[in-house]
């Protein structure tokens, strides 16, 4: 997924501006079903439309968290090192981050809306706030400077960590919450029955919101690659504004 | 004639997107004692640095004590020895315990940290002293002595006087004599002006990442 | 030399700087107590509710003793870093190529070897201010999540610190990182803690299940570690 032949005006090309066409489209079609032709659930009527949003995010901030520790790997264990992988784990981790925050908000106003509580300690909503704090902590990392290879190998040594540390987490959770058998009797998701409709409209959110991610991780990652090419086509200029110090600097001490 | 300890061919370093080396071509024969003066800023450190191979090279060829550094900069780190503006030691630990410990890394016996210690003026009642209560110039042969005891081969000094008075900069010259004559290659950034012919053989100019050699006024 | 004896060497190292300097004794341990005053002040409630076994502490205390080794870990760390970092020993380690695995388990069994200490001084701390009794039949059960739960926190610690030494704005970049991490060891080691002490009336055999984590959490990091140490601590 390197920068192909971007038009030198942005970072579109012809793959991403159909991708971009189909995510509007599925977009589209989500909010048309979401908000409009499924029906309203018989217990919670129209508060599980938050649903066809919340589900979604939360496939996606998954996919991209898998997406981040795929790239990582990819990146450390081949011998090349190509950087355009680590560049993919950035973007990715970014919308990642991005499709997180959608899926704790709307989950946090579902669950209001429907149960009365903004939060309940549930294994899926406990672990997607961790792996969001996760996340924001490899984000930090990504920013700690050097060169880019650095930058590379040190976030993705925490991106691989991560991958270890979150089936650790979820696990614990899991066994955590299920000594408090009494609570589930509020469930956040999972236990809505959802009829042939409204099961339709969440598969158009998960693929609408596929196509958006896809769209947003290629652009982010051509403009992370614009950004590092920046540096070091910046290089020559330095190298030679570098040079001409000899020229100007005083003598020796 | 043998091959050079230390052969660097237009070498760029960069650094956080700086090029603190731009450049920079130099060669240096094994038991010499090379001075690299210049102003602050020139790019002293970074050369050092990536001789030690601590620091990557961008463009150009450099090859120090046979490691070809673009291939492996790891595997020339153990065969040198990096003096910079601090000085690697662990305050709390006494001398003895300082430079045991970093010769232990290298397999060194107690015997022949103890003969660093001697030669480097520091055994006797100084070796069970904590760093921390040393002298700046005491601290800085301790400092020595753990390059004496990991048996470096390339001693890489920056500013290796700096601090210190009279009387301990010319321990330090002589510590840095005796190296080079029991075979090692030394290369020492300094402002030391009035040092430059006593101590070394050939003097190099470091400006704006690229380097001017010199020989040294006799 | 081997990699074993580089460990030890390093290890004794770093127990040697502390037995000299008793930062940890002196700073870290003072700190950890205060805490669990703290808590103390932050948590009961009083009149203690009619009827009730434990007060809101004791059956808390367990997991308050977590909590501030958790705090207590974040400085220990930071400390075992600033050693290195203070007079650039890190740097000169680089540079005399010490194997990574070996500096990495040298510097982890230093510090699980206070933390161990620390953790034990904390219990008796919640013996004397929270109440806490401490039952013959959950001893077994407290020595292994005690075992565990050291070595998982001081391998992801050393780990996570070797990470933010030397780096920019290390000092809140560590608990960014470490504290979600250790999660499931606060959560393991808490309710084993809970069976072992029979708080709230757990048994014991419901506490090895939760040891089970977190001995997988040590093992998963300790190994981690070794690998990844390399990598996070080279320039």
């Amino acid at each position: 997924m390197a920068a192909t032949d971007a038009s030198p005006g942005g970072t579109a090309t012809r793959g991403t501006r159909l991708i971009g066409a189909a995510a509007f489209v599925g977009v589209a079609w989500l909010v048309a079903f979401g908000l409009g032709f499924s029906p309203a659930d018989r217990d919670q009527r129209e508060s599980v439309r938050i649903l066809y949003v919340h589900v979604p995010s939360a496939w996606l901030a998954y996919l991209a968290f898998v997406v981040t520790a795929v790239a990582s790997g990819l990146y450390l264990f081949r011998r090349r090192h190509s950087l355009a992988w680590d560049r993919l784990a950035g973007a990715s981790a970014e919308v990642g981050v991005l499709f997180m925050g959608i899926t704790l908000v709307s989950g946090m106003l579902w669950g209001r809306l429907t149960w009365g509580v903004f939060w309940e300690w549930d294994a899926r909503l406990t672990t997607t706030a961790f792996l969001f704090v996760t996340y924001i902590g490899y984000l930090a990392v990504r920013r700690l400077g050097g060169s880019h290879e650095q930058r590379a190998r040190r976030s993705a040594v925490v991106a691989l960590l991560a991958v270890l540390e979150i089936p650790l987490v979820h696990w614990s959770v899991v066994l955590w919450r299920s000594l408090h058998q009494e609570a589930s009797v509020i469930r956040p998701d999972g236990d809505v029955k959802m009829d042939g409709l409204m099961l339709f409209t969440l598969f158009v959110g998960i693929v609408a919101f596929t196509l958006l991610y896809v769209w947003l991780v290629i652009h982010r990652q051509r403009t992370l690659t614009a950004e590092d090419a920046l540096d070091d086509a910046g290089l020559d200029a330095a190298i030679a504004a570098r040079r001409a110090e000899a020229v100007t600097a005083p003598e020796a001490v | 004639m043998e091959s050079p300890v230390v052969e660097l061919d237009g070498v760029v370093a960069v650094l956080g997107g700086f090029p603190a080396l731009a450049g920079a071509t130099l060669t240096v024969q094994r038991s010499e004692i090379v001075l690299l003066r210049g102003p602050n800023g020139a790019g002293k450190t970074t050369l050092l640095r990536v001789c030690a191979g601590l620091v990557p090279i961008a463009r150009g060829q450099a090859t120090v004590l046979g490691c070809d550094l673009a291939v492996d900069r790891a595997q020339v780190r153990p065969l040198v020895g990096l003096l910079g503006h601090r000085n690697g030691l662990y305050l709390d630990l006494s001398v003895q315990e300082n430079v045991r410990f970093w010769g232990a890394t290298v397999g060194a016996t107690p015997l022949e940290v103890d003969a660093a210690l001697e030669r480097l003026g520091l055994a006797g009642r100084l070796a069970g002293l904590s760093v921390r209560r040393l002298s700046a110039g005491q601290q800085r042969r301790t400092a020595l002595a753990c390059l004496v005891a990991r048996r470096a081969q390339l001693w890489l000094l920056d500013e290796p006087h700096a601090g210190l008075d009279a009387a301990a900069r010319d321990e330090v010259d002589a510590t840095l004599r005796q190296a080079a004559a029991a075979g090692a290659t030394v290369v020492v950034a300094s402002h030391e002006l009035e040092r430059a012919g006593a101590l070394a053989t050939r003097c190099v100019h470091v400006v704006g990442g690229q380097i001017e050699a010199e020989p040294v006024p006799r | 030399m081997t990699s074993w004896r580089i460990a030890r060497l390093v290890a004794g190292k770093d127990l040697r700087i502390e037995w000299r300097s008793r930062v940890a004794l002196n700073q870290v341990l003072p700190f950890a107590a205060v805490v669990m005053v703290m808590f103390a002040f932050a948590l009961d409630r009083l009149p203690r509710p009619a009827g009730a076994e434990d007060s809101l502490l004791e059956s808390v205390a367990p997991g308050l003793v977590w909590l501030a080794s958790l705090f207590s870990l974040l400085l220990l760390v930071q400390r075992a870093f600033a050693v290195e970092t203070d007079d650039g020993a890190l740097d000169a380690l680089r540079v005399a190529r010490v194997d990574a695995g070996a500096l990495f388990w040298g510097k982890t069994l230093a510090l699980a070897a206070q933390l161990a200490v620390l953790e034990a001084l904390l219990l008796v701390t919640a013996v004397l201010l929270y109440g806490t009794e401490v039952r013959a039949s959950g001893v077994v059960l407290l020595i292994a999540t005690w075992v565990a739960a050291t070595f998982g926190l001081a391998s992801v610690g050393t780990l996570y610190g070797g990470l933010a030494a030397g780096a920019r704005g290390r000092e809140t970049l560590l608990p960014l990182l470490l504290l979600p991490v250790v999660a499931p060891v606060l959560i393991g080691a808490t309710r084993a803690v809970e069976a072992a002490l029979g708080t709230g009336g757990t048994a014991i055999a419901d506490g090895w299940p939760w040891v089970g984590v977190v001995a997988v959490f040590a093992v998963v990091f300790g190994a981690g570690g070794t690998l990844a140490f390399g990598p996070l601590i080279d320039e």
